[in-house]
């Protein structure tokens, strides 16, 4: 589904600022995958999806979507094969658009956008629909500018216009870190069972550690650059808090370092 | 009263003739948040286009579609300048406005061109009522526009560029579009006035962006910018108002008629200045008033629960 090659980036070459973020990365999602992705500050897991997305290019390496080699393309060509969700609240939706106009815009992901009416009678259906999903209410409130909703609302409305398209990657960028404990449990469960439901091949960065362990089938773990762990669905069964925090200090040999690391 | 009359019909034809420049304007200050200086050039592009062609025999009506067609080319390259050139979206704007400048000259010939006794658009209806179709179509069609899926697409590169493009809309295109649109507009805006005024002048266009900018602001301060239907009627309405005020200005003694444009920037200037105090001074009040509120209640009821506690 997903293969990264071989994938380098650095950060102001030959400079004293230069910076490794990302060396040597290889990495395989198959169908259906579902990885969380934890790490140290700049460990370069913002990078990866950055690279994923087509935001950043590489310097070196292949990113194959499906088969296709993607790196030539720009961010907004990607986007028919990939769904993301942003940390932060309002990076997801147009907050001086109405719900409905925000659903009609992601519900033309990657397709052509000629001059037929984005909100139709029967689109409208489908977004109610849809919207019912998330259990908020909104679908009764489908002409409300999304400005006016709440952090945890905008971000289920972002997490919805990421997958109601059946996206063939989704990517979760630390997406409930900027909420307040309720409405990330909330969001957790939601992203959840909309990834279960489409079985949607995710990528989801975490501070959390405890969701990073309970969610999905497979665990990555990065620092400088790298990609130094990689747990497989048997092993993470079994994994505990503290299991992981000692692997992580005997393959780097330093203590993790993250300001925001949630530990559960 | 027939003075009043009088000065509440000249301003609703003006205000009319330069609805559509107010559109433009709205399209790129308020939908793509895009300051575009074009204005300014493209103005004189569409009044110098007309004007050129009515003297060489072309019907008025191909005249107008020709100037609008050179103000979507002149944006167009404003367009390109800031999203394929990178410069900095102020800029594109003024460098396209001052290449406009010779350009328009080469256009008319000379600084200025008669069209006078030439075939016009006007000649047989009058202008109040044909600018009141032309505008109400342009406006229902922006209104449907921007209902399309391109449109959605344009207004959220003005609202939310990263999303727009993490959904995958090129916002380069989507902004090319909207600068383009934009500046024809306001070219097609200069060839009615040139037809009324029966002249193209390679300055006309000097301060055209202030003047579709007050229309703007003053419209969206009056009468509201809710949805996209209220935002465009809210700016036709605007263009009206600003002559209005303008005329009604322009009676009092003290002032001469060169002092228009000073009067525009400083009806703009209260316009922006006004409603962000009014706004302020709410808050604040209300914010007194809240705390009061909430201070009394701790006074009477010192030992009681927060509302929404446990029982």
């Amino acid at each position: 589904m997903l293969h990264i090659e071989n994938v380098s980036k650095l950060f102001n070459p030959g400079t004293v600022d230069e910076k490794i973020a990302l060396i040597g990365i290889q990495l395989h999602l198959k169908p259906g995958d579902f990885v969380t992705v934890i790490g140290s500050n700049g460990a370069g897991k913002s990078t990866l999806m950055n690279i994923i997305s087509g935001v950043i290019k590489p310097d070196t390496g292949l990113v194959n979507i499906e088969g296709q080699s993607v790196g030539h393309l720009a961010e907004y060509q990607r986007s028919r094969w990939i769904g993301r969700v942003f940390q932060d609240p309002m990076a997801g939706t147009a907050p001086h658009m109405s719900i409905e106009e925000n659903l009609a815009m992601a519900y033309r992901r990657g397709k052509n956008r000629g001059f037929s009416f984005g909100v139709t009678t029967a689109r409208r259906n489908l977004f109610k629909q849809e919207l019912s999903r998330l259990g908020i209410g909104l679908e009764n409130r489908l002409r409300a500018k999304v400005g006016m909703l709440s952090g945890g609302e905008r971000q289920a409305l972002s997490l919805l216009m990421a997958t109601f398209t059946r996206p063939q990657i989704l990517l979760l960028d630390e997406h409930t870190a900027a909420l307040d404990p309720a409405r990330a449990d909330l969001i957790t469960s939601l992203t959840k069972e909309i990834v279960r439901d489409m079985n949607l091949t995710t990528l989801m960065v975490t501070h959390n550690m405890e969701q990073a362990i309970r969610l999905g089938n497979r665990l990555i773990m990065m620092d400088k650059g790298k990609i130094i762990l990689d747990i497989d669905e048997e092993r993470k069964k079994d994994l505990t808090i503290e299991r992981l925090m000692s692997e992580f200090e005997q393959i780097s040999g330093t203590k993790m370092a993250d300001d925001r690391v949630v530990l559960g | 009263m027939e003075l009043f009359l009088k000065i509440g019909e000249g301003s609703i034809q003006l205000g009319l003739l330069y609805a559509l420049l107010a559109l433009g304007v709205y399209i790129t200050f308020r939908i793509l948040d895009f300051p575009d200086l074009t204005v300014d050039g493209s103005f004189t592009t569409g009044s110098a286009i007309a004007a050129v062609m009515i003297v060489h025999g072309f019907s008025p009506w191909l005249a107008c579609l020709g100037a609008f067609a050179g103000g979507l080319v002149a944006g167009a390259c404003t367009g390109l300048l800031h999203t394929k050139g990178k410069i900095n979206g102020l800029l594109s704007g003024i460098l396209m406005m001052i290449a406009l400048y010779s350009i328009n000259l080469r256009i008319l010939g000379s600084p200025n061109v008669s069209i006078f006794g030439s075939d016009m658009v006007f000649d047989h209806i009058s202008p109040i009522t044909l600018m009141l179709i032309i505008v109400i179509a342009f406006k229902l069609l922006l209104d449907a526009f921007l209902r399309t899926d391109m449109g959605l697409a344009l207004r959220a590169t003005g609202d939310n560029k990263q999303m727009i493009r993490s959904l995958g809309a090129n916002t380069d295109t989507t902004t090319i579009i909207g600068v383009s649109l934009s500046n024809g507009l306001v070219a097609l805006s200069g060839a009615f006035v040139a037809q009324t005024s029966t002249f193209a002048d390679a300055t006309s266009g000097i301060g055209m962006i202030v003047i579709g900018l007050a229309s703007v602001i003053i419209g969206e301060a009056i009468f509201g910018a809710k949805t996209v239907f209220r935002a465009t009627l809210a700016v036709i309405l605007g263009s009206i108002v600003y002559r209005i005020v303008v005329t009604a200005a322009l009676r009092i003694e003290w002032f001469e008629a060169s002092d228009l444009k000073l009067i525009t920037a400083v009806i703009v200037i209260i316009a922006l200045v006004f409603p962000a105090v009014r706004s302020k001074v709410k808050q604040k009040g209300l914010a007194k008033k809240r705390s009061a509120e909430l201070l009394s209640n701790i006074q009477t009821a010192p030992y009681s629960k927060p509302t929404g506690g446990e029982q």
